[in-house]
């Protein structure tokens, strides 16, 4: 039987998760938002200019790769990777940024702000300003810009604004802290344009919305492939956003597992991970109620990660509600086993995955064996990895020859 | 019985003059000095106070207030030394709100923060990012415990916004006088004036101001039309700027003088 997801809840929520925890200066631009998401997502002009735009300027569909001789480390399992790293701009992150970026249009809205962590939505973002014409300013911790220098340069090459967050734990947390502060303040002619399934309603919704086309693509070509469904599907979680996107073209599929892979960074028991699931309790974050890190007075407790993408304290509600309805199941990766799956699909597939990606993989070595060799498996490859090439270059040992250590010298100085 | 905020409200009311409510985060700069420098602020004309609940995610905040509730956050300030301030100044005589972000009143237990609240004598909660729509069982709380709830409402509140806002709020109304975060500007925004306006049909209840207020001239000007006027990051950069406690106490008293004449030019 299908897991009935909102009918048990309020608008916006997702169980006792979700809502809308935030000034009462920001109901109104969230009210907006949801009228004008409602109406577009009902105008077909709205549809098929996003949808022309998917096809002739990010390139979908992206492709469902078969990836056989990565399959022989995953107990010989049949996988499938959907390409989303073959995406204009390199990961998922644009089919939400493009929607967001045509209804702040609608909104007659001049001006895009957005948070980043590894700096792939701040990339995003930066693109679609460009595209339409917009301004842009993204705000990315201070941290972050060090470990995460080339994507900087890219936002600043396409003309966005960086703007160094210096509180707090200067990582994607306190990147959000300074959005929202910017969009209160600049709310008549700004657009949050919120990188993940997190944050009040309707965003959450908005941002699963957009990511549909990820599942949407993938039922069908599976069906195409195989003739049937598969047995597990399987994406990494920091928001959630590239889960949620493959995870909404299955989710009334009973017989489909959900597997979604969180960071366990050091390791859970060392306390240096972003393992909400796992180490998490439900609390409020970011305008949402969902699982969060934190200590027993509520205070936000810092993550920890190897992939800046997966480093966030919080999760999407809504997962938090797949989680609580055993419609998903979430397990957390170490860095070590992240790692290993980034080297292993790089050698067996010729595909460089985004460190956040190697989690989905690592999840998928680990689940391949458990399910075995007559299972059909699907990973969300929801990012590439050039901008990783640095931090993985320094974990693996590898001797950058002096040119290319000179182009990567910013991040190797302060990656990881 | 002690002091209510509808009091403080009906006194300054009687002396034809808005009421002053001012701001300090829990230990900030440390748990005794808060406290003393409450004491301070309460002796130099302030006449409601609001203990700041210091939160490790504080969106509605700016630089000032941030960099003070980091300190107290540093300094292990938990729910229970929040408490506990407000005990400590209730019995220097002061009447105090907590002013918290939703999420460590959750963890604490609603039920449980309502009751400890009263226990320790404070008399109402300003939650800045929790709206009417999201506070079913904090309104059981509150009301079980005899605590006002202070909601919010802002200049992009439309009137029907501030009808709903307003039917929750005991206490007073709080009226964010600009769109934006906390913190001190060269002048308060003229949308207040609007707003305070606004709101007056829906409610019988108090209205303050807040966000902004940093001198004694603009408290007059904002005492014309609001019924209370709230300062808190002037008083905190004067602690900040100040060499050592002494040095706080006496800029914070001046300060405090400054406003209270404010609200009764």
């Amino acid at each position: 039987m299908a897991v009935m997801l909102e009918t048990t809840s309020a608008p916006g929520h997702y169980g006792p998760y979700g809502g809308r925890f935030v000034p009462e200066a920001l109901t109104a631009a969230l009210d907006q938002l949801d009228r004008e998401f409602r109406a577009a997502i009902a105008d077909e002009a709205f549809t098929h200019r996003l949808r022309e735009l998917e096809r002739t300027y990010t390139g979908r569909p992206n492709p469902l790769t078969l990836a056989r001789r990565f399959g022989e480390h995953c107990g010989g399992a049949t996988v499938y990777l959907k390409r989303e790293d073959l995406n204009h701009t390199g990961s998922h992150k644009i089919n939400n940024v493009l929607g967001q970026a045509l209804l702040a249009e609608r909104m007659g809205k001049t001006r895009l702000i957005a948070e980043t962590g590894a700096g792939q939505h701040g990339v995003a973002t930066a693109t679609a300003a460009a595209l339409l014409g917009l301004e842009c300013v993204v705000y990315m911790g201070e941290e972050d810009t060090r470990r995460q220098a080339l994507n900087v340069a890219r936002m600043k090459l396409l003309g966005a604004e960086v703007i160094p967050v210096t509180t707090g734990s200067r990582t994607l947390k306190d990147a959000i802290n300074e959005a929202m502060r910017d969009w209160v303040t600049t709310v008549d002619q700004t657009h949050y344009v919120l990188g993940t399934v997190t944050g009040p309603a309707p965003f959450p919704e908005v941002v699963r919305t957009f990511h549909q086309v990820i599942g949407r693509e993938a039922r069908a070509q599976i069906l195409e492939a195989e003739g049937r469904l598969p047995d597990a599907i399987v994406a990494c979680v920091g928001g959630g956003s590239n889960a949620m996107g493959l995870f909404s073209g299955f989710i009334d599929d009973p017989e489909v597992q959900l597997r979604g892979y969180e960071a366990g960074g050091s390791g859970v028991e060392t306390g240096r991970h972003a393992a909400r699931f796992a180490a998490g309790t439900p609390g409020v974050l970011h305008g949402a109620r969902t699982y969060v890190m934190q200590d027993e007075w509520g205070q936000t407790v810092p993550s920890h990660s190897i992939s800046a993408g997966l480093d966030y304290p919080g999760v999407g509600p809504e997962h938090a509600w797949l989680h609580d309805t055993g419609r998903a199941t979430y397990v957390p990766i170490n860095d070590d086993e992240a790692m290993e799956a980034f080297r292993v699909l790089c050698r067996t597939e010729g595909i460089i995955p985004a460190i956040e990606t190697a989690h989905a993989l690592a999840g998928a070595m680990r689940l391949g064996r458990e399910l075995g060799p007559d299972s059909i498996i699907i990973v969300n490859l929801s990012g590439r990895g050039d901008k990783d090439v640095a931090t993985a270059a320094r974990w693996f040992g590898i001797d950058l020859g002096s040119a290319a250590s000179d182009a990567l010298s910013v991040e190797m100085a302060e990656g990881r | 019985m002690s002091r209510r905020l509808a009091d403080v409200f009906a006194e300054a009311r009687s002396e034809n003059r808005a009421a002053l409510i001012g701001y300090l985060p829990a230990g900030f700069p440390d748990r005794d000095t808060c406290v003393d420098l409450i004491s301070t602020m309460v002796e130099s004309g302030v006449d409601a106070i609001e203990v700041g609940l210091p939160y490790s995610d504080p969106l509605m905040d700016g630089a000032v207030i941030q960099e003070a509730v980091e300190r107290a956050l540093i300094g292990g300030t938990t729910t229970d030394v929040v408490l506990d301030t407000v005990r400590r100044v209730v019995e220097a005589g002061a009447v105090a709100v907590v002013m918290s972000y939703w999420n460590p009143i959750e963890r604490y237990g609603v039920q449980r923060f309502a009751g400890n609240l009263a226990t320790a004598g404070g008399v109402g909660v300003i939650t800045p990012d929790l709206t009417p729509e999201e506070a079913g069982p904090w309104i059981e709380a509150t009301d079980a415990h005899g605590i006002d709830r202070i909601f919010l409402v802002a200049p992009s509140s439309s009137d029907a916004r501030i009808a709903t806002v307003v039917a929750s709020t005991s206490g007073f109304v709080y009226a964010a006088s600009t769109m934006g975060v906390t913190g001190a500007r060269a002048s308060v925004s003229t949308g207040a004036g609007d707003l305070v306006a606004r709101t007056r049909p829906h409610t019988n209840l108090p209205i303050a101001v807040g966000l902004g207020v940093s001198t004694g001239k603009q408290a007059a000007e904002v005492a014309k039309y609001a019924d209370g006027v709230i300062v808190g990051s002037a008083f905190i950069r004067r602690v900040l700027e100040a060499s050592g406690p002494n040095e706080a106490s006496a800029s914070v008293a001046a300060l405090a003088r400054e406003m209270a004449d404010g609200v009764r030019a």
